[in-house]
């Protein structure tokens, strides 16, 4: 069991996508060589705009799209292909939150029916029990009996992801992934379901793959975080080192457009030019046309991604050039 | 434009394939056609004969291409009753179809296009009730239900008009109002709910609060829009003008592609079947074609695809 | 394309759901009533028809309705119109019964198939549905017809293959947006079999829409049958349906239109019912249809 819980090695996912009914398909690499790794009871937040391709880095790491290139290990072990009994057995170890609670809650289902469903699917407890399981579960969450007899649409947002938290739970997984699971929240809600994962996370040791465009969230969740664009990993390191001293300018622009209470003042990096578009992706490195700091050799050359003294790792040819500047000096 | 006429092109032809592909299984799987043909007590000898003559004994595949290109080549086969070709006995009968559906369309358009319209401008009016009740009137009543009831009231009733031949043009007056009156219905019924749909967007209210005549945004903005929806029941109506008076032709005794059919039908003569079949799916595939080539015209998003459908 | 355009129907399915409580109008009542009628006449056709459908009564051949034994008269043979119209009521019902029936659940499979495997059995369904609905239908029965003879359960599976299409386009585009982002995916990853992620979640889910599209393809339905038979190829005598009668009737207009009229008017005023029916509840249900 020394393996890590999630190992994502150098996967890639591609779509062909075409623009309207019969125009030429255009390939979109949507992940392009990402590799992560989420330990047992630490958090990986994954942080990057829409289109960046951390959803479906999300999805890759459980399994639920096959990689093009690349392989996923968990607990040492390729995950099995998808859509076989195996494949189904390992949903029980590996569950997922997601950002539309109301779409991933069947509306024709009382919430207990449904947060009692991985019980019936994987055969857990005698059948007489599941709805006494169920009821802890719900309890365990911050959801009261009676709220388990309503439906979907009867609920408040932040009770149904608490639900759908609970459906997540009930087989006792060792990997959750969350994708945006407070973005569709009121502010108010937000914190209350991100302390309701913290605690979760404490209690029963879970490794959490969070993904989210919002650094607020990502901050206060995350041990490692690791910072996508455009289908790649421009940054990653341990979440503290990262926020507080950005290598990448790209990691540096989100940081400054992320207020902190108690900083005022810092100059703010606005990003210039088009948000990405992962159908045009531009040459050299691909943040280099939004860049600051981008020189000739940016629009050439990929940077790669590769450890920086302390520790981090940086796909950046300005940051890695400082470093050896450095390190030459000293 | 071209690519997509191209791919329309295809679309039509793969789906008169499917026609012949389906005439072909349906006829393999319904039994020997010898033994359907020549009775069972026919004697063994003639029965082989038969066989060799239309090629039953060869391996499937074979007679499959065999059928296939024989029906490239126009080959449609001879009538299994009265030894004609099969083409030849379904031209004939194909003007006095035409002489039935042409007017009988030009009755749909003419009377269904106009109430429609009338009937979404002047919504919940006396009028739109009226047309309302008339359009599912005669969605609701069969051909055959509606050309007796017209028999009954015009012809043995009050014996103005003929009830059955085609000796003049006043025997085709009941059959073609017959034909006319549902499609009419049914075209009214249509028109009307695109019209109104349109008249619910928001770019007509904002031409009519810039102050446009009233008119004017009818004819320059509503129009056009509900004519895309609308031309594809037109296109299906036109696609129909072979085979859409079936039922009609019957009730009128009027020798036409139709009761040709029928009687095929009964006789088991496949050839003809077959031949009627092929000629239908050509007409409705080159109606769609047409239909699809407007909407082309008429709606420019869909010619260019790429700015309007992609995400 | 489709995968990523596919979404939309849920959406519009929620903003349905609050709307205010309108009273039935007239007409549907009197679908609704018409409906219920027409069905305890066929279930009860044993119990209440005055004499056997075959049955001569020689000495009253083509008598007038409101005759003292024979409400609705009798035909040239002296068969009692009144029996034989509710045979044929029982006969017709259970032609578009089962046809729909056939076709809905036809039609649903090979939409959820589409929807399951995608590639190639997604493109094969598309092109059967492009097809079909591109043929005219009386067209393609006649030719099976032709070919096959006729028998009853044949003819109700001919006729069940009447509009499949259009569930199975509704079950494919429904459980594809369900099953990307939606209930049916999340259900799927908690690790839930494909028969209880379509049977348990999907279908439920689709069914009311699956429902207004029976109850606007029934009236097509029984007119489908009423005029085969009606031209003699569709139900066989000495059974009889409500097409046959007409067709029956139709020798008989000059002298005796009482015939034909009985059950021609059986027919409009079921199709009407069904229509209106229909029209109402998809307008309450699901305006989406169209």
């Amino acid at each position: 069991m020394n393996a890590p819980l999630l190992q994502v090695r150098n996967v890639a996912r591609r779509y062909t996508m075409r623009r309207g009914l019969l125009g030429r398909p255009v390939e979109v690499r949507a992940v392009d060589g990402v590799s992560l790794t989420v330990e047992r009871g630490k958090t990986l937040g994954v942080v990057g705009e829409s289109g960046s391709g951390k959803s479906t880095t999300g999805r890759l790491a459980l399994g639920l799209e096959q990689p093009d290139a690349g392989d996923v290990l968990f607990q040492g072990a390729a995950l099995p292909a998808l859509g076989t009994a195996d494949w189904r057995k390992i949903r029980a170890r590996m569950q997922m939150i997601y950002q539309d609670p109301l779409g991933a809650l069947d509306r024709r289902l009382s919430i207990l029916e449904q947060v009692r469903e991985p019980y019936d699917v994987h055969g857990i407890g005698d059948p007489k029990e599941r709805d006494g399981l169920t009821l802890k579960l719900l309890q365990s969450v911050g959801l009261r009996a009676d709220q388990g007899a309503r439906y979907p649409h009867e609920l408040s947002g932040g009770q149904r992801q608490r639900a759908v938290i609970a459906r997540a739970l009930a087989t006792k997984p060792d990997l959750l992934v969350c994708d945006e699971p407070v973005s569709a929240l009121d502010v108010s809600i937000q914190a209350q379901v991100i302390n309701l994962l913290v605690d979760i996370q404490q209690e029963l040791g879970l490794g959490l793959l969070f993904i989210s465009h919002d650094l607020k969230v990502i901050r206060q969740v995350s041990h490692r975080v690791a910072v996508m664009y455009l289908g790649r990993i421009v940054e990653e390191g341990e979440a503290d080192l990262l926020l507080q001293a950005p290598a990448h300018p790209y990691t540096e622009a989100l940081v400054s457009a992320a207020p902190v209470p108690g900083r005022r003042g810092r100059p703010r990096i606005v990003l210039q030019g088009d948000p990405p578009n992962p159908a045009a992706r531009p040459s050299g490195c691909a943040f280099h046309p939004r860049c600051h700091a981008a020189r000739d050799r940016c629009k050439v050359e990929s940077p790669a991604l590769l450890p920086l003294p302390d520790g981090r790792l940086t796909a950046c040819h300005v940051a890695h050039d400082q470093a050896n500047f450095l390190k030459a000096a000293s | 434009m071209l690519r997509f006429f191209l791919i329309r092109l295809a679309r039509a032809l793969l789906t008169v394939a499917l026609v012949v592909t389906f005439a072909f299984v349906v006829l393999r799987l319904s039994g020997d056609p010898a033994l359907i043909i020549m009775s069972v007590d026919a004697p063994p000898e003639a029965i082989a004969a038969f066989r060799k003559a239309w090629g039953l004994d060869d391996p499937i595949w074979l007679q499959y291409l065999r059928y296939f290109s024989a029906i490239g080549q126009g080959e449609l086969g001879q009538s299994m009753r009265d030894g004609r070709p099969a083409i030849q006995l379904v031209a004939e009968r194909i003007p006095a179809t035409l002489a039935l559906t042409l007017p009988a369309l030009a009755l749909k358009l003419g009377i269904g296009i106009p109430s429609g319209i009338y009937a979404a401008l002047n919504r919940d009016s006396l009028t739109d009730r009226i047309v309302m009740i008339t359009a599912v009137a005669g969605f609701t009543i069969p051909s055959f239900v509606l050309g007796l009831v017209l028999v009954l009231i015009f012809s043995v009733q009050l014996g103005w008009l003929p009830s059955g031949g085609q000796e003049s043009w006043r025997h085709a007056i009941l059959p073609v109002v017959t034909l006319g009156i549902g499609g009419a219905a049914v075209l009214a019924r249509f028109t009307r709910s695109a019209m109104l749909e349109v008249l619910g967007q928001s770019y007509i209210r904002t031409a009519s609060a810039k102050g446009v005549p009233w008119a004017a945004v009818v004819r320059g903005h509503a129009l056009p829009n509900a004519a895309v929806p609308t031309v594809t029941v037109v296109g299906f109506m036109v696609g129909s003008l072979i085979a859409g008076a079936v039922v009609v032709e019957s009730v009128f005794s009027w020798p036409g592609v139709g009761r040709l059919l029928v009687v095929a039908v009964s006789n088991r003569d496949l050839a003809v079947v077959q031949c009627i079949l092929l000629l239908v799916a050509i007409t409705m595939v080159s109606a769609n074609l047409i239909v699809d080539l407007l909407y082309g015209v008429l709606d420019p998003r869909l010619r260019s695809g790429a700015k309007a459908g992609g995400h | 394309m489709a995968d990523i355009t596919a979404s939309t129907a849920p959406v519009v399915a929620s903003k349905a759901a609050p709307k205010p409580k309108k009273r039935i109008p007239l007409l549907v009542w009197f679908g609704i009533i018409w409906i219920g009628f027409i069905i305890i006449v066929a279930l009860s056709a044993d119990w209440i028809t005055p004499y056997r459908f075959t049955a001569y009564d020689l000495r009253n051949r083509l008598s007038l309705p409101f005759h003292p034994l024979h409400w609705l008269g009798t035909d040239e043979l002296g068969r009692d119109v009144l029996s034989r119209l509710i045979i044929s009521i029982r006969i017709s019902l259970l032609v578009a019964f089962g046809a729909t029936v056939i076709s809905a659940v036809f039609g649903t499979l090979m939409g959820f198939l589409a929807a399951h495997f995608r590639g190639l059995v997604e493109q094969f369904v598309l092109m059967l549905a492009d097809f079909q609905a591109a043929m005219p239908f009386l067209i393609l029965a006649l030719s099976v017809l032709a070919f096959f003879g006729n028998s009853l359960p044949l003819f109700i599976c001919l006729m069940g293959l009447y509009g499949w299409e259009r569930y199975a386009r509704i079950a494919r585009g429904l459980a594809i947006s369900a099953g990307a982002q939606g209930y049916a995916g999340a259900v799927r990853q908690i690790g839930a079999s494909p028969s209880r992620v379509y049977l348990r979640h999907i279908l439920p889910n689709i069914a009311s829409t699956l429902i207004v599209s029976m109850t606007l393809t029934f009236p097509e339905v029984i007119l489908l049958e009423s005029g085969l038979s009606f031209l003699g190829l569709g139900v066989q005598p000495p059974m009889t349906s409500l097409g046959n009668m007409v067709g029956y009737g139709r020798e008989y207009l000059t002298r005796a239109p009482w015939i034909m009229l009985a059950p021609a008017c059986t027919i409009v005023m079921t199709t009407l019912a069904v229509s209106l029916v229909g029209d109402w509840l998809r307008d309450r249900l699901d305006p989406t249809l169209r």
